[in-house]
């Protein structure tokens, strides 16, 4: 999402809310410097580097007894295993792997973004697009491959009455097709908007007669951001199971 | 102030997108008021439902997203 930088200038705030999701080549300028190393390549390697700290290090001595880390680790696995069988059912467990990947990833490069001079990854389209196209082909190619031309039967509702089903099925296509829109722009909206609601307030602060205000209104806000974090990370991973569960069980 | 008059159709129709999200308000409430009523009433089936809390909430959340989507399109690229 890139914005020009000099609508700071218009806007009459000490800085533009939304000039933090701006993508920034870290060396090099210019066209070539778009395909060198930005900050959002950076901060998805810082992402990836955390979670094979927390994970790999953190259960490597596999203690009877667990340390914090450890504990975490074991936490993050059991909650996600568990939501997986849930939703999914005994034979959707052989795709925990997956989900477990994409509830990580998403989760800690959300809370990443919190830090301060941080950058979000999952506030840009194009990471949150990439993750919900790659899960939309990999639930339409599970439902083709394991129920042949049954998977159709997804669209077809046989529980309605017969003169309605053709418009169901209409209906049912449409909001097929609609899924990775609403699965990516849910994330990349809900981390923009309440980053740039904190960046809001943040310009407020330095007007002197407002300022205690709006820093405790930042503070709310963050506390709220926390939560809003991990409940995206949770909502992307249970959604990927639901759409899971439709191709494994296409019927309705 | 100044600039053109497009502009301020742009400004107007960026508020009125935004109108939108209090759609999402309602339903997100609506979702999360009536699994409460439902929980107090049976507490030992609500801990079972808590995963369809989220996902009703997602799908309520992401039209209130969409309008937001809508402002920002209006607000920055258009």
């Amino acid at each position: 999402m890139a914005i020009d930088t000099k609508a700071a200038e218009d806007s009459g705030l000490v800085f533009h809310p939304m000039d933090q999701f701006i993508v920034k080549p870290l060396f090099g300028y210019g066209d070539v410097g778009a395909f060198t190393i930005t900050n959002v390549t950076l901060w998805m390697a810082l992402t990836v580097i955390s979670i094979i700290v927390l994970l790999v290090f953190g259960t490597s001595r596999r203690a009877i007894v667990p340390s914090r880390s450890q504990s975490v680790a074991e936490m993050l696995y059991g909650f996600v295993y568990k939501m997986v069988e849930d939703v999914t059912g005994k034979d959707g467990v052989q795709y925990f792997p997956y989900i477990m990947t994409l509830f990580m990833f998403i989760l800690v490069s959300n809370f990443l973004g919190l830090l301060p001079m941080s950058f979000t990854t999952t506030s840009q389209i194009a990471v949150t697009g990439v993750l919900a196209i790659f899960v939309f082909l990999a639930v339409t190619i599970l439902g083709f491959v394991k129920n042949g031309v049954g998977f159709l039967g997804l669209f077809w509702v046989a529980s309605a009455p017969l003169a309605l089903r053709p418009i169901l099925a209409l209906i049912e296509v449409i909001s097929y097709f609609v899924r990775p829109v609403s699965h990516s722009i849910r994330l990349a909206g809900n981390m923009m908007a309440g980053h740039a609601v904190i960046k809001v307030f943040a310009a407020f602060a330095a007007i002197a007669a407002i300022s205690p205000l709006s820093i405790l209104a930042i503070t709310a806000m963050f506390g709220l951001e926390v939560l809003v974090s991990g409940i995206q990370a949770y909502v992307f991973a249970i959604l990927t199971c639901v759409y899971l569960k439709d191709a494994l069980h296409p019927s309705h | 102030m100044e600039g053109d008059i497009a502009q301020m159709g742009q400004f107007i129709g960026a508020g009125l997108a935004s109108v939108g999200m209090g759609g999402a308000a309602v339903g997100v409430g609506n979702v999360a008021g009536n699994y409460l009523s439902g929980a107090l009433r049976n507490p030992s089936a609500a801990a079972s439902q808590t995963a369809t809390l989220f996902i009703g909430i997602a799908f309520a959340e992401a039209l209130g997203i969409f309008s937001f989507l809508v402002a920002l399109l209006l607000m920055f690229t258009v």
